[in-house]
């Protein structure tokens, strides 16, 4: 039986972000910031039941200025 | 059939049996012309025995990218053939790397090898026309291409449409993606995407975007076979390949070696001074490589665990009065410049990196701490852009560092350093634009 998505990363466009830190705030647990005030995401995978930073990773989508960020769902075995 | 249309005998070639392959017989007449070049070469016949035959030689022949990602080039060409939408084929001869002239020298001495090869490549992913991109500012090559493109509609009306292309003069403009945003009409500015590999589209149609001299190698492996490609080079890196040689040499070269030869017997093809300090490999995104490690071999199995490659086949020799971090300074100040500025990372930390270094090298009060700071502003960038500008001067910066650790030494503990001074400078560094001046188009 296929295993269904069980984990997620954030994933950023370079181009679109201006750098506002918005994700920083929302989302500290995923995201910090260089000293330009960029974020820096690393590309490690979250499980899905980690639910207060699944919910997070959706503020700060939301709360993107530039709508620069968005989720990539994986699976664990793959 | 229009009686000018020239049909030479097949029978009239031998694959070359040498490591110069794509400049084998260039002592020959004329051969940059087209009824010359079919003296040794012949016309490529159609690929009438299904499309994917072209793709499974090149697969065998193990052929991988000469642009600088050594990337396989069977798997771009299966991906863009099995989309099975319209797609067109892109020769990237844009070489924007300064210290390379290889693609500038096969299109001028082999222009046809070139559009044969991508009249190959079209044919085997069914792609209805090639564009070719040359640089701008390189008039040699666009007229050489021109002149061959001339005479292939004279002599060969009936192959596929080639369109020759002007590209903007950048660093930056030659990365894959932005060469296809430029050939949208829009901004010669690499884009961001997410996934890898990626097919991109010029219209509607999916591109096939191949480096110049991937290209000749593509058409001497559908006329000679990939048996004949693996003759040359090793294992997992077959083939013949081009370097361009500058620096502390006799005089910069274009040299055609199989791939694997030690670099110590390249160094000496090259006539270049046999005991260096380093090397610049891979180009001005590459590594430098210590002179500890000329007995390696050169191709990518060998270099990637010294943390270098064979990149865009750039070999820079800087002798041992030389100053590596002044030298790796004028580079990475250079690449900040280039820098498309889409990106944070890329727009403000090539800066401060270029700043540091300076500041190293001038000497300051704090130099520890500007050194630990380099290092760190490394690690952060890394990885952070849409395309891999950013990666590629961290790349170098650390390999600096490491390389040219006495020199680092020297100048963090306020020695003066006697070559920083000297005015003789041996990695050709363009002289930069100014930021205002720098147009995107």
């Amino acid at each position: 039986m296929k295993k269904k998505v069980d984990q997620f990363v954030l994933r950023i466009d370079p181009i679109l972000c201006d750098g506002f830190g918005h994700c920083h705030e929302l989302a500290p647990e995923l995201v910090r910031v260089d000293e330009w005030g960029y974020p820096i995401i690393d590309g490690r995978p979250t499980p899905l039941n980690e639910l207060g930073i699944v919910k997070s990773a959706r503020l700060a989508i939301r709360g993107c200025p530039r709508q620069a960020l968005a989720i990539e769902y994986t699976r664990s075995d793959q | 059939m229009s009686t000018n249309v020239m049909r030479p005998t097949p029978a009239a070639i031998d694959a070359p049996t040498g490591v110069r392959r794509l400049l084998d017989r260039t002592d020959l007449p004329q051969t940059t012309l087209l009824p010359g070049h079919r003296q040794i070469y012949t016309r490529p016949g159609s690929v009438r025995r299904g499309r994917t035959h072209l793709i499974k030689l090149v697969e065998q022949a193990g052929l991988r990218g000469r642009g600088g990602a050594a990337f396989p080039t069977a798997t771009k060409l299966r991906a863009v053939a099995e989309g099975g939408r319209r797609s067109v084929v892109v020769v990237n001869g844009t070489e924007g790397e300064p210290a390379s002239r290889k693609d500038a020298m096969l299109l001028q001495v082999r222009p046809h090898l070139v559009l044969d090869g991508a009249t190959h490549a079209a044919a085997s992913v069914g792609a209805s026309e090639i564009y070719v991109c040359i640089d701008r500012q390189n008039g040699a090559c666009l007229q050489s291409v021109g002149r061959a493109l001339q005479e292939r509609r004279q002599y060969e009306p009936d192959a596929v449409a080639v369109t020759l292309l002007a590209t903007p003069p950048r660093y930056v403009a030659g990365e894959e993606s932005a060469l296809v945003h430029w050939l949208n009409d829009q901004g010669s500015m690499p884009q961001y995407r997410p996934t890898r590999p990626h097919i991109q589209h010029v219209g509607r149609s999916a591109v096939l975007v191949v480096n110049a001299e991937t290209n000749a190698h593509v058409g001497l492996i559908n006329r000679f076979g990939a048996e004949w490609f693996r003759e040359a080079g090793t294992e997992q890196s077959p083939g013949t390949t081009l370097v361009a040689v500058s620096g502390a040499v006799e005089r910069p070269v274009v040299l055609e070696v199989p791939l694997g030869i030690p670099l110590r017997s390249l160094l000496h093809e090259a006539d270049a001074d046999s005991d260096p300090q380093a090397i610049l490999l891979g180009g001005y995104g590459g590594a430098w490589l210590g002179a500890e490690h000329l007995d390696s071999l050169y191709c990518n199995e060998a270099l990637r665990p010294l943390g270098a490659s064979v990149g865009a086949g750039i070999l820079v020799v800087v002798p041992r009065v030389a100053c590596g971090l002044s030298e790796t300074l004028r580079i990475v100040e250079w690449m900040a410049n280039e820098s498309a500025r889409q990106c944070g990372p890329c727009a403000f930390g090539l800066p401060a990196i270029a700043k540091d270094l300076s500041s190293l090298l001038r000497g300051s009060h704090d130099s520890r701490a500007i050194l630990a700071r380099v290092k760190e502003r490394c690690s952060v960038i890394e990885g952070r852009g849409a395309c891999r500008h950013p990666d590629g001067v961290v790349r170098l910066v650390k390999s600096a560092l490491q390389v040219f650790s006495d020199d680092v030494e020297a100048h963090v503990g306020g020695v003066p350093c006697v070559a920083a001074g000297s005015s003789r400078r041996w990695v050709a560094v363009p002289a930069m634009e100014p930021e205002s001046d720098l147009v995107w188009e």
